[in-house]
């Protein structure tokens, strides 16, 4: 018995018993040409659908260009108050590329965070942190009002009330002579600390920054 | 008196039939009178497809069927309905988010003849549509026509299901209007909020971190390529279950004790 078992286990073709094999023969002529049909089909497979797979996924790896947009001039902005800047998120399509931020001048008596020391303007974004509407600045209340799902901002951007998860995006500023200038976006935990920007819905605060990770296409 | 009808002729002594081909002495009109079935023989005896047309049509159904039957064909009478007037709309159509898309949208509705009603047709047969998959999946859950063979039925509707939801989902961005750029921020976004995989998954839909031209290019190809090919297939093969395993009877209704009355085993 334990004989047949080892004879079905031989590589040689001869020691299982198929039938037309010779001496050494270890793959069949039938097995090979199935194997060659096969390993072809695969490529011809391959050629079509790998490059249209790279198609569908390339633009979850590309990264992001990094620009400076001027927005204004040093003295637009007060220090105080939010002044709406209409900038361009994505180049190229007109209207729909083209997005709000709210500039105002760094004031060291409300911006006491040691992570804002170095900026010289706040740029708030209007991209509301719980799904992404559009924020609006409301002056006589100090707040910032989503229309959507009724989530409130404060002076600084952090959540007062409502859905959402976390403060509002901000943009690197920098000041180039007379000129204001708007960079990239980055998010921010409820303490104000910064992140790599994500997207809306994604709290950062503990665990949040470990289970909704960055991503290649969104960082600077 | 009335005219009784001819005594039976005896096989050997019936005359034979006509040939194909040969004619049978018929005047033109009779021959015009014969156009349209002849057309349906030819193609019939060169593929078969009476013997498939009436094990479709011709299948016996179990005593008690009743309107809520019609659920499933009505959901197909939609999803037709939003194939035809959407290749119609995909004549004018342009995919270009920097003012193409809406203003081919414009110009479909205000300056082409129908346009209008064809692009209404549209949009409210896909909430028709919706509906109707809610009512049949339901009529099919409550009647437990899901049980025992019709399990893979019933997993093909689900996916079928999922894919209408995906068809409303990108069809919504097409016009790229205020409503639509807005309420693709906050699906996609939605799908964002998933652990792990959430972030990836978002970026995937969009073409990239914020909603671009890719994001309007790749949401048309899914809509008018990817998804209807896979309904169609879907729908085909869940059509293809129902004749061969038949329908089932409503829950209140008994099987029938007697044999002798019953017209078929199950």
């Amino acid at each position: 018995m334990a004989d047949r078992r080892d004879k079905h286990k031989s590589k040689y073709t001869l020691d299982r018993g198929m039938p037309g094999a010779f001496e050494g023969e270890t793959v069949t002529r039938r097995r090979f040409m199935t194997g060659t049909a096969h390993g072809a089909g695969a490529v011809a497979a391959g050629a079509f659908a790998l490059p249209a797979l790279g198609f569908a996924l390339g633009p979850i790896f590309k990264t992001n260009q990094h620009r400076w947009e001027v927005i204004g001039t040093v003295d637009q902005f007060p220090d105080n108050n939010y002044v709406p800047v209409v900038i361009t998120l994505v180049p190229n399509i007109g209207e729909a590329g083209k997005s709000t931020a709210y500039v105002r001048k760094f004031n060291p008596e409300i911006d006491t965070d040691p992570y804002d020391r170095n900026t010289p303007y706040i740029a708030v974004s209007d991209r509301c942190a719980h799904l992404g509407c559009p924020v609006r600045w409301v002056d006589a209340s100090e707040r910032f009002v989503c229309p959507c799902h009724g989530g409130v901002y404060d002076l600084l951007g952090r959540r007062v009330s409502g859905p959402p998860v976390r403060p509002l995006d901000r943009f690197y500023t920098r000041v180039n002579g007379e000129q204001v200038e708007l960079g990239s976006r980055f998010s921010v935990n409820s303490q104000l600390r910064r992140f790599s920007p994500r997207d809306p819905g994604e709290p950062l605060d503990g665990i949040g920054q470990y289970l909704y990770p960055s991503r290649p296409d969104a960082r600077k | 008196m009335p005219k009784l009808p001819a005594p039976p002729i005896p096989a050997p002594l019936k005359a034979p039939p006509p040939r194909p081909g040969q004619g049978n002495g018929d005047g033109p009109l009779e021959e015009a009178k014969n156009a349209g079935i002849s057309v349906v023989g030819w193609v019939d005896e060169r593929t078969s497809l009476s013997g498939a047309a009436r094990w479709l049509m011709f299948r016996k159904v179990p005593k008690g069927t009743n309107w809520f039957y019609t659920l499933g064909s009505a959901t197909m009478f939609a999803f037709l309905n939003q194939a035809v007037t959407g290749v119609f709309l995909a004549m004018y159509y342009r995919p270009e988010p920097a003012g193409g898309a809406y203003e081919s949208i414009r110009y479909i509705t205000n300056d082409v003849f129908l346009g209008q009603f064809v692009r209404g047709m549209h949009k409210w047969g896909a909430s028709v549509m919706v509906v109707l998959v809610f009512l049949h999946m339901g009529r099919t859950f409550f009647f437990g026509a899901y049980k025992y063979p019709r399990e893979l039925n019933w997993v093909i509707g689900v996916v079928l299901l999922i894919l209408t939801m995906a068809m409303g989902f990108t069809g919504y961005l097409l016009p790229f209007d205020e409503r639509a750029y807005w309420a693709t921020t906050v699906g996609v976004n939605i799908n964002g909020t998933g652990p792990l995989l959430g972030p990836y998954l978002s970026d995937f839909l969009r073409g990239g971190a914020e909603i671009n031209a890719t994001t309007l290019s790749r949401f048309y190809a899914i809509h008018m390529l990817l998804i209807p090919g896979l309904m169609a297939a879907l729908i085909g093969a869940h059509l293809y279950l129902v004749a061969k395993l038949g329908t089932t009877a409503p829950p209140w209704r008994k099987a029938e004790t007697r044999a002798e009355l019953r017209e078929t085993e199950v």
